[in-house]
C-alpha cells in the first residue's frame, strides 16, 4: 500500500510553493484585496509558465499531461497563498467540463487556451439562492441561444468563456438539463461584478440575451456532467481548504509562541495549546479524507462521489475551524484588517459555499453512502 | 497512491488468511464482529479461555506477537506485517484485548531493560498468552500527573520492599505478573526517584480489588503491596531512572498502529438505516442526515488517517505523529454516537435490558462504558497537550513542582 503522493509528486508540491512564496506573497494578494486589480495577472501569468494550469490537461491539448494527483498537490499550494486568482473557475470546473464532454474541436480550441493562460474558464450554474440540483436552473436554451441571469459566477467578470447549465427540457427530470459552452467576449452576455465576501476571488451576475452557444455534451446529459465535474472539483477544492487551513493553524502557532501575556508565553496557556491542537485533529482529518478524495480521483474509482464529498465536507469544516481560531489566538489584532487572518477567514468562508453548502454535501454523503450500502 | 500489496506483501497476506481461515474459533465470529464498546462478552463462553486458546493456538504455529525476535516468542515481523495480520485477523483481533498491555508495553519495556535470562523465561509464554501482564504505574495521587506516585519501594540487602496502592490496573485480578513504578528517593525532585520493576503477582502481600465502574463491569483494579519483596534482579533500568523507562514503555505503545480505534459510527449508520421515526425511516430525515455526515467523516478521516501511517511503515518510514489524534476523537464521539442513538428512541431509550431494548441494549451500554474511553490512556486534556507541545511546538505546561524534592510537594488542596 501506498496511500501518500510520490516523490515526485512532493516534489512538484516543493516547487509550487517556493514558486508562490516569491510570486504570491500577502502584499501581493492585498494587491487584489483593496480592489487594486481584479486579479493577479503576473502571477497567472506564471502559473502557465510553470505548467501548473495545464498539469491534468493531456500534451496533445497544450498541457503538461501529468494528472490529478500533481493537480492536487499544486492546489494545496494555491489554498495555502490564498492566490488571488481565477485558478478553481478555470482549472477544476471548465477544464474538467471540457475533459469529461467535450468534442475534439471544443477541447481543441479551450484547452490548449488555459493551458497557456489565454483563456479564463468557469461554470455558470446558480442562479440565486439555492443548492446544485435540476429543479434550480431556469435559464432557457433554445435553438442554440441561451436567455437567463446567472449568479453568482465564480471570476464570471474575468471569464472569456463559460460553461453554462441550461434548461433544455420540462419534464421535471435530470435530463432537462444541458451544458453549453459560452463564448463570454462574442455578445449576448452582460456581465456585472457583485460585491462578495472575498475580494480576493471575484463574483459576478451574467445575464444572457439571445446569447449563442454550443452543447457541450448530449442534449440531457447536463446533470450528470455536472455531478462529475462537481465530484472532481470537490476534491481540488478540499486540497486548496487543506492547504488554507494548515496555514491559518500555522499562522495561529507561530502567533502563540510570540505573543507573551502575563509574562508568558500565550501558546504556555492550555486554553490556547488545547485550540490550537483541535485544530490540528481537524486539519488532520481533512487531510486524511481528501488523499482518499485524490486517490478516487486520478484512478476513476467507483467510490468517489462518496469520497468527494467527505473530502468536501471535512476540509471546509477545518478550514472554516482554522481560520476562525487563528483569529481568537491573535485577539484583537486578529481582527484588524492589517493582519492577515481575515483574508483566511473570508477565503474559508466563501469556499465553504462555492459548490453548494456545507448541508447540500452532507446530504449528497448520506445518500451515496445509502446507495453503497444497498448495492 | 495504490492500497496495493507489494508482491512481499500479498503472500504474506495469502499466507495469514488461510492459516486463520483454517484455524480460528468460527463459532464466535458473528458476535464478537457485533461486539462493541461496553458489550465484549460472549454469550455461552468464558471470552479470557477464548482468548488465551487463541493465542496459544497463534504462538504454537508463529503468528503470536508477529514483531518480536523469534527467541522470545515472536515471528519477527516487520511492521507492515503486523498491521496486514491485523486485518486479516478481523474480529477475531477482539480476542487479542487481554493481551494489548503485555504485549504493546509490558513486553517492549522488558526487552528493552530486563536481563537476557529474564528475557528468555518470561517473554515466550507472555508471547503466547499462557501468562497475562499487567501494568502498575497509576495511583489515587497520580492520574494525569503519573510521576507524583507515592508507592514506595525501599532496599532490604538484595531486595526491594515495597508499600503502597495502585489503582486503575487493567486486569491485574487475571495478571500472572507485573510491571511497577515506584518511588525509591523521595528527597529528590519527582521525576528523579523513580525505579522501575517486575513482579509476580502471586507474591506475599499483593492484594487485588477489583473496581466497580460507573457502567457496573470491573475491568480495573486497585492493588494494594504490604512489604512485597522483590528481588534486585527485577529491577528495570537503574535505580532512580525509572520515568525514562516508563516513557519507553508509552513510546512503544504510541507504534503500535492499525488495530483501529472504535467510533461507534458503523453501528449507528446501520441503525439509522432500519430505524423507523413517525415520518418514515431516520436516514431521511435531515436532522438526523446531517448529524450523520458530520460523524461519517471523522470515521473516515480516522481510517485513512491509520492508512497514511502504515504506508509509512510499508515504506520503512516511521509514521508521522498524526495517529496520535485516534484516541481524542474517538473518544468523544462515541460518547455523542451513542446519546444521540438513544435520542432517537425518545423516552423509550432509558430502557438498557438486552431484552427489552433496541438491538439488544448496544448503545446503553457503550453510553455507560464511553467516560472511561476519555480518561483511559491519558485523558482528552493530556492528549491535546500532547499534540500542542510535541507536534506544535508550543511550550510544555509551567510545572511549580518540577524542581523541588517530592516530599515537600503539597498534598492537599482546600483545608
Amino acid at each position: 500500500m501506498n496511500f501518500d503522493f510520490s516523490d515526485d509528486q512532493k516534489q512538484l508540491r516543493d516547487q509550487a510553493r517556493k514558486f508562490l512564496t516569491e510570486k504570491c506573497s500577502p502584499k501581493a494578494v492585498r494587491v487584489v484585496l483593496d480592489g487594486k486589480a481584479s486579479y493577479d495577472k503576473e502571477l497567472w501569468k506564471g502559473l502557465a509558465e510553470m505548467g501548473f494550469l495545464g498539469v491534468a490537461i493531456p500534451e496533445e491539448f497544450g498541457g503538461a499531461g501529468a494528472g490529478h494527483l500533481e493537480l492536487c498537490v499544486i492546489a494545496e499550494e494555491m489554498g495555502r497563498a490564498n492566490a488571488p486568482v481565477p485558478f478553481s473557475s478555470t482549472v477544476y470546473l471548465a477544464a474538467e467540463a471540457l475533459l469529461i464532454a467535450g468534442s475534439d474541436a471544443q477541447k481543441k480550441k479551450w484547452l490548449p487556451a488555459i493551458a497557456s493562460g489565454e483563456a479564463i474558464g468557469t461554470l455558470a450554474l446558480f442562479e440565486g439562492k439555492g443548492n446544485p440540483s435540476p429543479k434550480n436552473v431556469k435559464l432557457a436554451a433554445s435553438n442554440g441561444a441561451l436567455n437567463g441571469v446567472k449568479k453568482p459566477v465564480a471570476d464570471g467578470a474575468i471569464a472569456n468563456f463559460a460553461v453554462v447549465a441550461a434548461r433544455t427540457g420540462s419534464s421535471g427530470r435530470e435530463n432537462d438539463i444541458s451544458l453549453f459552452l459560452v463564448d463570454l467576449r462574442a455578445g449576448g452576455a452582460e456581465v456585472k461584478s457583485l460585491t462578495n465576501l472575498d475580494p480576493t476571488r471575484g463574483q459576478a451576475e451574467i445575464t444572457f440575451k439571445d446569447c449563442k452557444a454550443e452543447p457541450l455534451g448530449g442534449i440531457g446529459e447536463g446533470w450528470s456532467i455536472l455531478t462529475q465535474v462537481l465530484d472532481r472539483a470537490a476534491v481540488l477544492c478540499a486540497f486548496e481548504q487543506v492547504g488554507g487551513a494548515d496555514r491559518a493553524l500555522e499562522m495561529g502557532r507561530d502567533y502563540a509562541l510570540d505573543r507573551i501575556a502575563f509574562g508568558r508565553q500565550i501558546g504556555s496557556f492550555q486554553a490556547v495549546k488545547h485550540m490550537l491542537a483541535d485544530m490540528y485533529v481537524s486539519a488532520t482529518l481533512a487531510r486524511s479524507n481528501s488523499y482518499y478524495g485524490a486517490w478516487a480521483l486520478s484512478t476513476s474509482a467507483a467510490e468517489l462521489p462518496e469520497a468527494a464529498a467527505a473530502a468536501r465536507i471535512s476540509a471546509t469544516q477545518a478550514f472554516q475551524h482554522c481560520a476562525k481560531n487563528n483569529i481568537q489566538v491573535h485577539g484583537g489584532m486578529g481582527f484588524t484588517w492589517e493582519f492577515d487572518c481575515h483574508m483566511y477567514y473570508r477565503r474559508a468562508n466563501a469556499m465553504a459555499l462555492g459548490l453548494g453548502s456545507l448541508t447540500y454535501w452532507e446530504d449528497q454523503l448520506i445518500d451515496r453512502m445509502r446507495k453503497k450500502n444497498a448495492a | 497512491m495504490n492500497f496495493d500489496d507489494t508482491p512481499q506483501e500479498a503472500a504474506f497476506r495469502a499466507t495469514a488468511r488461510a492459516w486463520i481461515d483454517a484455524n480460528a474459533p468460527k463459532q464466535y465470529e458473528e458476535e464478537l464482529r457485533k461486539s462493541s464498546l461496553g458489550r465484549t462478552q460472549l454469550r455461552n463462553a468464558n471470552i479470557l479461555e477464548v482468548a488465551k486458546a487463541w493465542q496459544k493456538k497463534k504462538a504454537d504455529a508463529g503468528w503470536a506477537c508477529l514483531h518480536w525476535p523469534k527467541e522470545y516468542g515472536g515471528r519477527g515481523s516487520s511492521p507492515i506485517e503486523r498491521v496486514i495480520w491485523q486485518q486479516e485477523e478481523g474480529p477475531f483481533g477482539k480476542l487479542s484485548h487481554m493481551f494489548i498491555i503485555g504485549h504493546g508495553m509490558c513486553g517492549p519495556t522488558m526487552m528493552a531493560f530486563a536481563r537476557e535470562e529474564h528475557k528468555r523465561t518470561y517473554l515466550p509464554p507472555l508471547a503466547s498468552g499462557e501468562k497475562v501482564w499487567c501494568q502498575l504505574f497509576s495511583e489515587p495521587a497520580g492520574g494525569s500527573d503519573v510521576a507524583g506516585l507515592r508507592t514506595r519501594a525501599e532496599k532490604d540487602g538484595d531486595e526491594w520492599v515495597i508499600n503502597g496502592q495502585k489503582i486503575w490496573t487493567s486486569g491485574a485480578h487475571y495478571s500472572d505478573y507485573g510491571i511497577l513504578l515506584t518511588r525509591t528517593d523521595p528527597t529528590v525532585p519527582k521525576h528523579k526517584g523513580l525505579t522501575m520493576f517486575f513482579l509476580d503477582m502471586k507474591s506475599p502481600g499483593v492484594e487485588v480489588r477489583p473496581i466497580k465502574q460507573a457502567s457496573g463491569a470491573s475491568d480495573f483494579n486497585e492493588v494494594y503491596f504490604t512489604n512485597v519483596r522483590i528481588p534486585d534482579h527485577q529491577r528495570l533500568g537503574e535505580v532512580g531512572d525509572g520515568w525514562n523507562v516508563s516513557l519507553t514503555t508509552l513510546m512503544n505503545e504510541r507504534m503500535s498502529i492499525g488495530a483501529g480505534v472504535s467510533t461507534g459510527f458503523p453501528e449507528l449508520f446501520e441503525y439509522c438505516s432500519s430505524l423507523m421515526l413517525d415520518d418514515g425511516p431516520a436516514i431521511d430525515d435531515r436532522a438526523v442526515r446531517a448529524k450523520l455526515a458530520n460523524w461519517a467523516v471523522k470515521a473516515s478521516g480516522l481510517r485513512y488517517t491509520s492508512m497514511r501511517a502504515i504506508s509509512a511503515l510499508s515504506k520503512g518510514e516511521r509514521p508521522g505523529p498524526e495517529n496520535s489524534i485516534g484516541k481524542l476523537v474517538a473518544g468523544s464521539m462515541i460518547q455523542d454516537v451513542a446519546t444521540y442513538a438513544l435520542d432517537l428512541q425518545g423516552a423509550a431509550g432509558v430502557v438498557s435490558g438486552p431484552e427489552d431494548a433496541e438491538v439488544a441494549g448496544r448503545f446503553q451500554a457503550m453510553l455507560l462504558r464511553a467516560p472511561g474511553t476519555r480518561v483511559e490512556g491519558g485523558t482528552d486534556e493530556i492528549m491535546r497537550n500532547i499534540i500542542a507541545e510535541r507536534v506544535l511546538g508550543l511550550p510544555g505546561d509551567i510545572r511549580v513542582d518540577k524542581d523541588v524534592p517530592f516530599n515537600k510537594i503539597p498534598t492537599k488542596g482546600r483545608g
